[in-house]
């Protein structure tokens, strides 16, 4: 497959480590959440057929995190972006 | 405590009594040459990485242009310049380069010029460099990485896998020169994976 | 006599004469021949034994599709079974062998299946060797596999070389023939980074086989020209001898180049064969068409074979299976055969032609309506018996009948990611269809373009509308319509064969109807159709047929199956490359390496490292002799280790300690510049996933230490942290591992040791630079380096880090100077018997399964503070009264041994698993205490010490009483550490 890198352009993803579902950037606060927040943060994740987020790290490259919009049915690849973009857009910061 | 906690600027000469070895082990550099093409070892890099702090970027991309005499390298390039270059690595961070001779105290001497508004760490020998030159340099790029040689032009830098090791490569001038810096503890494997495809391309 | 069947012409090189031997005997063959070829100029027809009836089998084909002459190539460790014999290239001294025969290939012992047939027709493995079913694995496969099987391996390592490569264009263009070289021409010419790769040894195609001219002049000069053009060209790369296997996600190509296996063997340094990964922007398959046999009885005699292949041997290679020859076909192209062959000089007995309207020729008989009914001859073709269009029979002589049911596209490479094919009525054929691999389009034959005109044309205007640019001209050629009338097999037939590769008939498909099968993919399994190496090239289509008409549906209403990857067989060695033995993985080496291998040192792999291990002097000869006296000199005096493998983490910022305190489950704010501290990383469920150091050499500067085996984990890990979880943290991490050289030195004299290194003016005395200290320093009068007092062997220790170059200095030095107090190096043996005497948890201990407080640190997870992991480590479970706690354990009687992996039973009841107490995790001999001790989790174990318990391993037949003590077995109150 070809991860088309936001910085980089399109790079083999023989270059990346998996790290699954992208909604591990959604770490609960740890002022407010329930105990099953961080039940489903640790252990829950949707089997997604279709378009999934990923989290893929550019282990041979520039060490980005990217998260990755992939169908899980034909692997294509519909949009990439710096986890680290994605995660303050959620509003995360220190 | 810390009273006695100093990095000493020590100037450029080494006193100190302790011989160095090459990444390869040796006293002196190994230079291999198949086919007309080369493959010099390169112990004679000094090497610090800069990565900006947040909400300094831009000052620290100052002091880099500033340093480089020309602006600081855009993701995938380096600059080559002398007696400091430079190539990107990551996203407000870079890796510059100088004469070993002359600059063995490179970080130090960053660290001076970009104060607050750069992480600096000593890289030198966290690196093997080797420099690859000849007219038929590409065939043998081509059985080593996945890097688009063909279309890489002198000034452009990428990281890439050369027999599962992580290294970054530098288009040089003249064009048929890269220089590749591959993880030191594995020179050996990395010296041997690119005689190897000398060997087998040329 | 000599290549009796050789004819005049031809693309191969008479002035040099090659030798090669088959099963023993000596022929001669010409440069540009195949073996194949070579046999059949030779009069040899008879190449092999089938699969399954062991009938006499020769080539049915002239290319990769070959189902039937499949030969063992070479001998010794280069023997390589299973390879077609119509594609490897001719050598001088060739050596090949005929397969699934015992003891000769004209007379198979093994042939008497043929006589059992009714028995070992589809699903007979299924239907018999059922039952016991222990024996299936034991008696009846390896027999089976015996009688039924393939060539056999050399069972020697694979002496030759294999490297990967990658190449990236903006055109692969797949198949040199007519479409693939106009279409080479017209990017090639536009400029365009362009591939062009043919699994043939010679670019052509087609026509390389062909008579036509193009432009009036012979094809083969066009092509020479083409290619000559085509080659001076830098922006094009000809890769003959390639072969794409398959088509990958996003672009990605894969095709072996067999760059030596057309000579005798392969250059010293230069590989056999090279698997390129290609990355391209567009495809353009011009992988032409296979021609498809007619099933009629005992079809699979040598001699009997596509028509395309007979004009290919005659027009390419020179060469013909015999003399007299007839042509069986169901449309014009079959006619060509006849006429190609007799221009050669070889006699046409006839060509029998399905069809009532068939063209008639003024130079050879030609039967109208007749069919091909059966054929005669013991070990090939004698006499083919001929059914008129009245019914009446006739014998027709002939060494070699060329069969043409029409052409198929190949259309494999476009099903590589689930694309299906799409029927064709015209054609009646299956032409490219579903979704084709992103960015390939298809051209030629492949595409069901058939005349040469049209393919040539067809080539060149698809490349100019992929790449936008203008089309090179088509030279004039052949250009007649083409429309295929299905013919697939003549009525009444049964041991007809379809998949002759794997012994498949008529018969096998209507038994598999019978017996309810409906789906291909169900035909497929069941009769094992299509399913051999040839993945059913030339087979798979009459199958279906068969299939369509007993079911009475049409053929696209029944479907089709569709191609994997690889698109021909592949060696498993071009897979590995050259990973292969050590070179399977780098390896990395320590600083201190030369100099440990100048010392005798013996090295483990831990990881990628090589760590020394123990270091022996003259004499000792068991390992344990050298590592308790290295325990025991370091204790006493002073040891020195090489812990350059741990991993370092520069870890910078002004946010830098809030960063460490997220990412350790402890405390980091609060630690003094100049102090280094353990740290704890958790999980975020709370399972401890490393530990290590934490040094703080400035306010906004932390050099962070993880175990060796986890430090590219780990700085992934931290690297999540920062950019996923906390994307403002004011902090930048590299890892500098490598950069530093970095040296335990351990034992009452360690300070004195290095007080001789460092200089002066650094004051390393215990007020100055107490336990916990790390500092910025000076060695040997002015190198940098750094000093930390940290301690995993519980001794007065340090570490010292100096730039990697410096490291063998470093060493040695410290040897000479450490002589005065007796200093010995030591391995990693000897820090793991120190570090468990100490009871510190390493790598067994943090094993993915224990959390803080099974291994005592509980108290360590901060609640002041949040951190990963910490949340999930309050959990109710992980906290039960019972939780396995961190204890030292020794057996009772000291010559007794322990194991780890053994588990804790109470000194009295039963022992299984519903008793168990707890698990031995560490176990070494102590020199120190003259005993074996371990390490061992343990229910409740803050509370049982004392206590005396059975250390069991019931898979080492093991059962010691042992004592519960502290983990702490050497110092305990750590005065040494602090001294």
């Amino acid at each position: 497959m070809i991860i088309n890198h936001p910085l980089l352009g399109p790079r083999d993803s023989a270059e990346f480590v998996y790290m699954g579902d992208a909604s591990l950037i959604d770490r609960p606060d740890p002022d407010t959440a329930a105990p099953e927040d961080w039940h489903a943060y640790a252990y829950l994740r949707e089997n997604v057929a279709g378009d999934m987020q990923e989290l893929w790290f550019h282990e041979g490259g520039d060490r980005s995190w990217l998260v990755v919009t992939r169908n899980t049915l034909t692997h294509e690849i519909s949009s990439v972006a710096l986890a680290r973009d994605v995660a303050r857009a959620k509003g995360r910061s220190k | 405590m810390s009273p006695r906690i100093l990095l000493i600027p020590k100037g450029n000469v080494s006193v100190h009594d302790l011989k160095p070895i090459t990444a390869l082990g040796g006293t002196t550099a190994q230079v291999d040459v198949v086919a007309g093409v080369t493959l010099r070892e390169n112990p004679g890099l000094a090497l610090a990485s800069v990565a900006a702090r947040i909400g300094h970027e831009d000052a620290c991309s100052a002091h880099l242009a500033d340093l480089l005499e020309g602006a600081a390298p855009a993701a995938g390039k380096c600059r080559l310049h002398d007696p400091e270059a430079a190539f990107w690595m990551g996203p407000h961070q870079w890796m510059v380069g100088a004469p070993f001779e002359t600059h063995e105290d490179l970080a130090a001497q960053l660290k001076a010029r970009f104060g607050n508004t750069a992480s600096i760490t000593e890289q030198t020998d966290a690196w093997a460099c080797f420099d690859l030159r000849g007219d038929r340099m590409e065939a043998v790029m081509e059985l080593c990485c996945n890097v688009n040689i063909r279309a890489m032009q002198t000034g452009d830098a990428t990281r890439t896998s050369i027999h599962h090791l992580g290294c970054f490569v530098l288009r040089r001038d003249p064009a048929n020169w890269v220089r590749i810096l591959g993880p030191r503890a594995s020179a050996g494997s990395l010296h041997h994976a690119l005689l190897t495809a000398m060997k087998s391309a040329l | 006599m000599t290549q009796k069947n050789r004819l005049t012409g031809g693309q191969i090189d008479r002035s040099s004469t090659l030798k090669f031997m088959f099963d023993g005997k000596t022929y001669q063959g010409h440069p540009g021949d195949t073996l194949a070829s070579a046999l059949l100029a030779n009069n040899v027809r008879l190449m092999g034994r089938s699969f399954k009836y062991h009938r006499p089998r020769g080539p049915l084909s002239a290319g990769s599709e070959e189902p039937n002459a499949i030969v063992e190539l070479r001998g010794g460790a280069r023997k390589e079974p299973n390879t077609r014999a119509t594609t490897a290239e001719l050598y001088d001294g060739l050596i090949a062998h005929s397969q699934n025969r015992w003891p000769s290939l004209a007379f198979d012992a093994m042939a008497i299946n043929d006589r059992f047939s009714n028995f070992l027709t589809a699903g007979f493995y299924y239907k018999t060797f059922m039952w016991p079913a222990a024996f299936w694995e034991k008696l009846y496969e390896p027999i089976i596999r015996k009688a039924a099987g393939l060539g056999a391996l050399s069972r020697r390592a694979d002496p030759d070389a294999y490297d990967k490569g990658f190449r990236h264009c903006d055109l692969l263009i797949i198949g040199a023939g007519p479409a693939g070289l106009m279409a080479a021409l017209t990017a090639g010419r536009a400029g365009k980074d362009v591939i062009l790769a043919d699994e043939d040894f010679a670019m052509g195609g087609r026509l390389n086989a062909e008579t036509f001219a193009l432009d009036n002049a012979p094809a083969l000069d066009w092509v020479t020209g083409c290619v000559a053009e085509l080659s001076s060209l830098p922006n094009v790369r000809l890769m003959p001898r390639t072969t794409v296997i398959g088509a990958f996600d996003h672009g990605i190509y894969g095709a072996v180049e067999r760059i030596s296996d057309h000579v005798h063997t392969p250059d010293a340094d230069k590989p056999r064969q090279i698997m390129w990964r290609i990355y391209t922007q567009q495809t353009l398959l011009c992988a032409g068409a296979t021609e498809r046999p007619i099933a009629f009885d005992n079809n699979d005699r040598p001699g009997v074979m596509l028509a395309s292949a007979l004009r290919t041997y005659a027009n390419r290679f020179a060469a013909t299976p015999a003399q007299r020859i007839a042509v069986f076909t169901n449309n014009d192209d079959g006619h060509r055969t006849a006429q190609d062959l007799q221009a050669k000089g070889v006699s046409v007995a006839a060509v029998i032609d399905t069809r009532t309207d068939a063209p008639l020729s003024d130079s050879f008989e030609v039967i109208r309506g007749g069919q091909v009914v059966d054929t005669k001859g013991r070990l090939g073709l004698t006499f083919v018996e001929v059914k008129l269009p009245d019914g009446t029979p006739r014998t027709i002589e002939c060494g070699a009948l060329g069969v043409s049911g029409g052409w198929n596209p190949n259309v494999h490479l476009t099903c590589h990611q689930r694309g299906r094919p799409t029927w064709n009525d015209t054609l009646a054929a299956f032409v490219p269809g579903g979704t084709l691999p992103p960015g390939m389009v298809v051209a030629g034959a492949a595409n069901g373009i058939f005349s040469t005109h049209g393919a040539m044309a067809s080539g060149a205007q698809t490349a100019a509308q992929m790449l936008d640019v203008t089309a090179v001209q088509t030279p004039q050629a052949e250009d007649a319509p083409v429309s295929q009338t299905p013919f697939w097999y003549v009525e009444g037939c049964s041991r007809a064969w379809l998949d002759q590769q794997n012994d498949v008939t008529v018969k096998d498909v209507k038994l598999s109807h019978q017996e309810g099968f409906r789906s291909v993919e169900h035909l497929k399994r069941y009769t094992t159709l299509g399913m051999a190496t040839d993945q059913g090239k030339t087979s798979n289509m009459g199958g279906l047929a068969i299939m369509a008409e007993l079911a009475g549906k049409s053929i696209p209403e029944v479907g089709t199956t569709i191609f994997r990857p690889p698109y021909t067989p592949t060696a498993i060695g071009v897979l590995a490359g050259r990973m292969r033995g050590k070179d399977f993985h780098p390896t990395r080496l320590t600083p201190s390496h030369v100099w440990a291998k100048e010392r005798g040192a013996v090295f483990v792999e831990v990881g990628n490292w090589l760590r020394a291990q123990w270091f022996p002097l003259p004499g000792e000869t068991h390992w344990r002799t050298s590592v308790d006296r290295e325990v025991r000199q370091t204790r006493a005096s002073v040891g020195v280790c090489d812990c350059t493998t741990l991993g370092k983490i520069d870890v910078q910022g002004t946010d830098a300690a809030d960063f460490l305190n997220k990412v350790y489950c402890n405390g980091f704010a609060k630690l003094a510049v100049g102090k280094t501290r353990y740290g704890l990383m958790l999980r975020e469920d709370g399972i401890a996933m490393d530990d290590g150091t934490a040094a703080r050499l400035a306010d906004d500067h932390f050099v962070v230490t993880t175990t060796t085996a986890n430090a590219a984990k780990v700085y992934q890990h931290m690297e999540f942290v920062r950019q996923c979880l906390f994307p403002d943290m004011d902090v930048q991490l590299i890892s500098t591992t490598e950069a530093w050289a970095q040296y335990a030195v351990a034992g009452p004299n360690s300070r004195r040791l290095l007080q001789k290194v460092v200089d002066a003016e650094h004051d390393i005395t215990n007020d100055a630079f107490p336990f916990m200290g790390c500092a910025n320093i000076t060695i040997c009068g002015g190198l940098r380096a750094r000093l930390f007092r940290i301690s995993f062997s519980g001794e007065l220790a340090f570490e010292i880090a100096v730039p990697a170059r410096y490291g063998d200095a470093l060493m040695r030095r410290l040897m000479a100077e450490g002589e005065e107090f007796g200093v010995v190096p030591y391995g990693t043996e000897a820090l793991g018997v120190m570090r468990i005497e100490k009871g510190h948890a390493a790598g067994n201990e943090l094993n993915g399964t224990t959390t803080a407080l099974n291994l005592g640190m509980g108290r360590m997870v901060s609640k002041a503070k949040d951190s990963i992991g910490a949340k999930l480590s309050e959990r109710e479970g992980l906290n039960t009264p019972d939780a396995l706690m961190q204890v030292g354990i020794k057996p009772l009687d000291p010559s007794q041994k322990i194991t780890a992996g053994g588990h804790l039973m109470k000194a009295d009841g039963p022992v299984d698993a519903a008793h168990d107490q707890g698990y031995v995790t560490s176990a070494a001999y102590s020199p120190t205490l003259e005993t074996m001790i371990g390490l061992a989790f343990l229910k409740e174990g803050g509370t049982r010490t004392g206590e005396r318990m059975r250390l069991v391993s019931p898979l080492t037949n093991l059962t010691v009483e042992v004592e519960i003590v502290s983990a702490h077995f050497v110092d305990p109150e750590g005065e040494r550490v602090r001294a």
